[in-house]
């Protein structure tokens, strides 16, 4: 009996995993981390909070959130959506990336411009704040 | 030669454990608008506001040439997804056919729609204030639903297009009730 409760507790837990955003452009090798898991990527995949995204030599890819927050990956990038809760009525929300190695470009969404702190993106030494705009940043 | 390997090795450890080098530049929004990006490194705290103020590992802020960033990250800003963005098409009193006007930008609205890969779309019905609440409401659903049939008609999913009518309720030109308002008889195009 506990068994099936757990299992349906894990079931509703899945379930909740929202959607924070989408994959919208993906080129030659992408893949996402998800719960341990290698995932192939392509257009229209869902990403949600905690996946990682990882590229080889000649990949690329590019997420639209929820909050119409743009992301973009170049070649050998690990990127990190480390949290990413947004809602659609107040446009409260957090938004935490984290770029381990390789290139990202950010336009930022609906959350930054509500609220100027919700947006971090860090790098292994630093930690961006971000008052809507658009950036890059490289890690190499 | 002891000295030589520890030397060595040192070299080696630095070698291995070093920081990454990390570079962060603001670009020129599409708008013409510059945010700012705060760049927080242990105590040191850089502020980049202006169009390619970049800041490399800490240190103080420059400016580098277009030409320097679009080569660096050239191919990382090519992947940036479409951005969101909202069209509007205008409505006959009355009815869900569209205005003469609209009829000709359709076209143009279709296709760029086409060239997005994987559109979320979510089609907004509105009306102006002529009428009682439940016949607008009514008809701002009727409209977003013939805008639904042209997208899927240029095939785009039924399952990724989201309709909803809010009637009179969210004039774009506020008016009193009973106002004959073309600008209020719309449909939003919001596409992701």
């Amino acid at each position: 009996m506990r068994w099936i409760v757990a299992a349906v507790l894990f079931g509703f837990a899945c379930a909740a995993a929202a959607e924070a955003g989408q994959v919208k452009t993906a080129a030659g090798s992408v893949y996402l981390e998800r719960s341990g898991k290698r995932l192939p990527v392509s257009v229209g995949m869902p990403v949600e909070q905690s996946d990682t995204l990882v590229t080889g030599a000649d990949g690329s890819a590019g997420i639209t959130f929820t909050d119409n927050s743009l992301l973009s990956v170049g070649p050998n990038s690990v990127l990190e959506i480390q949290k990413y809760v947004f809602d659609t009525t107040t446009h409260a929300g957090q938004f935490d990336a984290s770029l381990k190695k390789g290139t990202l470009a950010v336009i930022s969404g609906k959350m930054v411009k509500q609220s100027p702190e919700a947006m971090r993106v860090r790098t292994p030494s630093s930690i961006m704040g971000v008052r809507g705009t658009e950036f890059v940043v490289k890690v190499d | 030669m002891a000295a030589l390997a520890v030397v060595a090795l040192l070299a080696l450890v630095y070698w291995v454990a070093k920081p990454p080098n990390e570079t962060v530049t603001v670009l020129p929004s599409a708008d013409g608008h510059i945010g700012t990006v705060v760049v927080q490194r242990g105590n040191e705290k850089q502020v980049l506001n202006q169009p390619y103020a970049t800041t490399r590992n800490g240190d103080a802020v420059q400016v580098l040439a277009a030409t320097d960033v679009k080569e660096t990250f050239g191919s990382t800003i090519q992947a940036l997804p479409a951005r969101p963005t909202i069209f509007l098409l205008y409505f006959t009193t009355g009815t869900d056919e569209l205005t003469e006007e609209s009829k000709g930008d359709l076209q143009r609205i279709l296709d760029e729609l086409k060239q997005r890969p994987v559109p979320d779309v979510y089609v907004i019905g509105h009306t102006d204030t002529v009428g009682e609440l439940r016949g607008n409401d009514q008809l701002s659903a009727q409209r977003a639903d013939t805008v639904k049939g042209f997208l899927v008609g240029i095939g785009i999913p039924a399952e990724r297009i989201q309709t909803a009518g809010r009637g009179k309720r969210e004039p774009i030109v506020p008016t009193g009730d009973n106002v004959d308002e073309p600008k209020n008889r719309r449909v939003e195009i919001n596409v992701r």
